[in-house]
């Protein structure tokens, strides 16, 4: 069960084992076990088997199955598929059935992956706990009674619990490597536009990327070589082509890479509202890095405590936009005897959005309103150009930054309901790469005492996933985080 | 309106014109653009706003506009972009539409219109794409039904400057507009398919003792013919004299108001406050990105350029002896202007073709409800007509007979005008030999006429008419009017 990609692919791609046969192993853990993390919004039993008998033929035939072979895949229920429904997280769109899959599910199912389920999320990926799911929330596979961070929580989760070795999540400020952070697992989240956004459902779309979470940066690789590349419907998505990420990992590209490597430190990420376990923990992280040649620099991010407001501005912003289509008029929710179409609007979206998406709505209708438009929206974008450009600064002086993923591990469910702003700084360290649109990588790196996983975050230059996979790679090797698994 | 008798009049009207693309796919996806196809049935996940779909720009929209802003000599913009505007509508799916607010695609234009003997420029503010929305059906009483086939549709807004000064003004420029893009290919700008919509802003200048009063500026929305924009003008001018003579309020900031057109009453109406009351939220679309402008695209589809109607028209007359009045009815129609061309450089003689063109051509044409061009006779045959006119061969009765003919249809390879000219005995002689015969013999039968001729100034001219006539009566009517005068001349020893 906790055979990685590679050891799946390969034993099915040779027919030593069937896909079916992998696919019904996951089908029976996920049964056994969801229920205690709620990991799963839906499992799509029979249409995995089914496709999974679908790799098994072309393997018979003799046809090239792909490198993802019979592996089982959970997706973030944001991403669109036309199998199952397409939920969000979200009571609004309870019902909604996609009747097309996005980019990243024909990639995927091209390279002979299962899709298997999708996961539980932060309502339409707004969150950092998965508390905000329309649903239920998702538990950590570490200690059921702490959250598995989010919005992409049930992927984290769902990978960190075994349930199956790769799940995509989606990351508008964090929502990828956060959870992988509290969960113990890889989380990559690539430079805007490397991966298709058609058919992940927008929340902040100048933000949002799709990411592979998985237990191992050589699966991470994997998978984002499977979906990433230039897609003719998602104009943002770039052109560059796609190099051979996993191949990058073998030793001796990694021998090379190991020379000279600089990892940047940026002070500014260091200061208050840091857990003293997680700073130890990242301070044993440079000292790896350290022992295997790489020199640590300090660099300068001096308009990075920004981020947290810019990004909340900005993504409530185009979240206001993205969301204005949910209004019982056409799909999703629709509120029974409504008196006319105002008050439909007002009744389909109040019964259908939770909380924290009307929080946003309301948020970045009022940054974007006229006479505000100036000192909220447009402030908050020459605050990200700034932002981009201090990472264009620091570029000069390292290959990659290094920082904590998230300034905490693991809360416990409820802990931070109440307090949205104390949420929103779970953030702090993973929204500057959304902002400059840049790769960034969590890799674990420890335990706190209390036995919950901590992250390491490295943020890389634009279309840098390969040094940045590399960078990774070469702690991973050192250490054995990746190898621990929550208890069962 | 007695009341607004020792006042100066002067309406200022500007102009918001909506033009539907002629491309083949919508503005942002893939879906056909197809008027009258079964509701919602030209439809996809993109031009339905459905869940994680995203936009993608139509290059061909994008190239028609730019075409449009060359002709419109505006600045084309070397970085445009693309700006959501929020509002709620059941026929907007996204419930944003998708347009051009800061950064539009051309920009500071002009237009030289021609209207009552003088040149008025019209000034183009800017020119901008966007989408259009869908259509509320209001067919079965109590339901609202939403088509979304024209969701998504490609639509140029043309901004005028306040610079038009009356109602006929305004129709003239919006006829010469529709004529334009008809002539770029870019638009078929047909008004019973809405594919050119009208949205004037409509004030009044008063002078009244020596001083000026400007009335509150009111945008008339969604005119559809030349006709209800010319008539909600004249009414809105009207409407709002009277007003200010009852209220004396006049332009200031955040006094323009909309008002509706009701065509069957013909007045405009007031729209509901709420309609009216939009903070639209404007911010860049961040699925599209800001699209770069190669200048070297824009130079070549300047030089790609058709000469534009007014110089055509401008051509016609100078090449073609055709009235400035008549012109237009021909540089109008760009296959028809195009025909001429082809013709002349078929060897058709020029001011001929001009006569056949403006005389039977133009006949035939409005006969059957088509332009010239649609008549579907070759340039080639219309050139051959001309000439053999020109040369003689025929005169102009028989070149009127031999169009009707080569309309004709009929089986077979189409006859060539000679070849229906000889069917037909159109040929004139120019038997020079034999024409002094009919000469000889019509001066031998008529002394008198000839006595005149020779000799009477009075009768002089009536008598040499009378002497041709008999001697076309003799031929026939196939003798060459010119050679008969010429051998008419030699034999009465002049």
């Amino acid at each position: 069960m906790l055979d990685g990609i590679r050891q799946i692919a390969d034993a099915v791609s040779s027919g030593r084992r069937s896909a079916r046969d992998v696919c019904a192993d996951h089908l029976s853990r996920i049964r056994q076990l969801n229920a205690r993390y709620s990991a799963f919004l839906q499992v799509v039993d029979n249409d995995a088997l089914a496709a999974a008998d679908r790799v098994d033929d072309a393997v018979r035939r003799g046809q090239p199955p792909g490198p993802l072979a019979g592996v089982p895949l959970a997706l973030k229920d944001n991403i669109c598929t036309r199998i199952g429904r397409t939920t969000c997280g979200s009571r609004i769109l309870e019902r909604y059935v996609s009747p097309y899959d996005a980019t990243v599910v024909e990639r995927l199912t091209a390279a002979g992956a299962v899709i298997i389920g999708k996961t539980n999320l932060d309502e339409f990926a707004m969150g950092s706990s998965t508390e905000n799911s329309g649903f239920h929330p998702t538990r950590n596979p570490w200690n059921t009674a702490h959250v598995p961070g989010g919005s992409s929580g049930g992927s984290a989760a769902a990978v960190a619990a075994a349930l199956v070795p790769a799940a995509l999540g989606s990351d508008t400020g964090g929502s990828v490597r956060q959870p992988a952070a509290l969960c113990g697992v890889v989380g990559l989240k690539p430079t805007y536009g490397r991966v298709s956004r058609y058919g992940l459902v927008a929340y902040g779309s100048s933000l949002d990327q799709i990411g592979p979470l998985t237990r191992t940066v050589t699966d991470a690789a994997i998978v984002l070589g499977a979906i990433a590349g230039p897609d003719p419907r998602d104009a943002t998505s770039l052109p560059a082509p796609v190099p051979d990420y996993a191949a990058a990992l073998a030793d001796a590209p990694l021998a090379e890479r190991a020379a000279g490597l600089r990892i940047g430190v940026p002070r500014e990420c260091l200061g208050d509202g840091l857990d003293a376990e997680v700073r130890r923990a990242f301070e044993e992280a440079l000292a790896v890095y350290r022992r295997i040649g790489a020199r640590v620099v300090d660099v300068s991010l001096p308009r990075t405590p920004y981020s947290i407001a810019a990004y909340y501005v900005l993504a409530t912003a185009e979240a206001s936009s993205n969301l204005a289509r949910y209004d019982g008029v056409r799909d999703g929710h629709r509120a029974a005897g409504a008196q006319g179409l105002v008050d439909l609007y007002c009744r389909s979206r109040s019964e259908g959005f939770g909380a924290e998406v009307k929080r946003r709505i309301m948020l970045g209708t009022f940054a974007l309103s006229a006479g505000y438009h100036d000192a909220f929206y447009d402030k908050a974008r020459r605050a990200r150009a700034l932002i981009g450009r201090d990472f264009e600064q620091a570029w000069a002086h390292c290959d990659v930054l290094a920082t904590p993923t998230a300034p905490t591990p693991a809360f416990r469910l409820g802990e931070k309901l109440s307090d949205p702003l104390a949420m929103y700084l779970a953030d702090v360290f993973t929204v500057p790469a959304n902002l400059a649109g840049l790769p960034a990588i969590s890799v674990p790196c420890g335990f706190s005492t209390g036995g919950l996983p901590i992250g390491l975050q490295l943020t890389g230059p634009a279309l840098g996933e390969t040094l940045l996979l590399q960078a990774a790679r070469l702690y991973e090797r050192e250490t054995d985080w990746h190898t621990r698994r929550p208890p069962v | 309106m007695s009341a607004a008798e020792g006042l100066r009049i002067e309406p200022i009207i500007g102009l918001e014109v909506h033009v539907q693309l002629a491309t083949r796919t919508k503005m942002f996806c893939g879906c056909p653009l197809e008027f009258g196809a079964e509701p919602n049935a030209r439809v996809c996940a993109v031009c339905l706003g459905l869940p994680g779909a995203l936009p993608v720009i139509n290059r061909l929209a994008v190239e028609y506009a730019i075409r449009t802003g060359l002709a419109l000599q505006c600045r084309i913009a070397t970085h445009t972009r693309w700006d959501r505007k929020s509002y709620y509508y059941p026929d907007l799916p996204k419930n944003y539409q998708i347009s051009q607010y800061a950064a539009p695609l051309c920009l500071d234009g002009h237009f030289e219109l021609p209207h009552d003997h003088v040149i008025r420029k019209v000034r183009i503010r800017r020119a901008h794409l966007e989408e259009d929305a869908g259509k509320n059906l209001h067919d079965t009483p109590g339901v609202t039904a939403i088509d979304l086939n024209r969701a998504g549709t490609p639509l140029l807004e043309i901004v005028t400057e306040p610079d038009l000064r009356s109602a006929d003004e305004a129709r003239e420029f919006a006829v010469q507009l529709q004529r334009l893009v008809h002539y770029l290919h870019v638009s078929e700008a047909n008004m019973q398919m809405g594919q050119m919509r009208f949205e004037p802003n409509i004030n009044v200048r008063i002078s009244c003792d020596g001083r000026e009063h400007l009335t509150p500026i009111v945008e008339v929305k969604n005119l559809n013919s030349f006709r209800a924009l010319h008539a909600a003008i004249e009414y809105e001018v009207q409407r709002q004299v009277q007003e200010w003579l009852e209220d004396g309020r006049t332009a200031a900031s955040g006094n323009k108001s909309n008002r509706g057109w009701d065509d069957e009453r013909g007045i405009t109406l007031p729209q509901r406050e709420k309609e009216e009351a939009h903070d639209y939220r404007y911010f860049t679309d961040p699925d599209i990105p800001a699209l770069s402008i190669d200048p070297e695209w824009v130079a070549r589809m300047r030089d790609e350029m058709p000469e534009l109607p007014l110089t055509r028209s401008e051509r016609i007359v100078a090449e073609y002896k055709v009235s400035p009045r008549d012109a237009p009815a021909i540089a109008g129609d760009r296959a028809t202007a195009d025909l001429l061309d082809h013709a002349a450089e078929a060897g058709g003689d020029k001011q001929i073709l001009g006569k056949h063109f403006l005389s039977f051509w133009s006949a035939h044409a409005n006969q059957r409800g088509t332009t010239i061009a649609g008549l579907g006779v070759s340039a080639e045959h219309m050139g051959e007509l001309a000439r053999l006119q020109r040369d003689g061969l025929i005169n102009a009765t028989a070149a009127g007979q031999i169009a009707e003919a080569l309309l004709g249809g009929g089986d077979g390879p189409p006859a060539s005008p000679r070849q229906i000219a000889e069917r037909l005995g159109l040929l004139q002689s120019r038997d020079e030999d034999l024409i002094a015969e009919w000469v000889a013999a019509a001066l031998a039968a008529n002394a008198r006429a000839v006595e005149d001729a020779r000799g009477n100034p009075k009768k002089m001219q009536a008598a040499r008419g009378f002497l041709t006539g008999q001697v076309m009566k003799l031929s026939g009517g196939k003798a060459d009017p010119r050679i008969v005068a010429e051998l008419i001349d030699r034999q009465l020893g002049r």
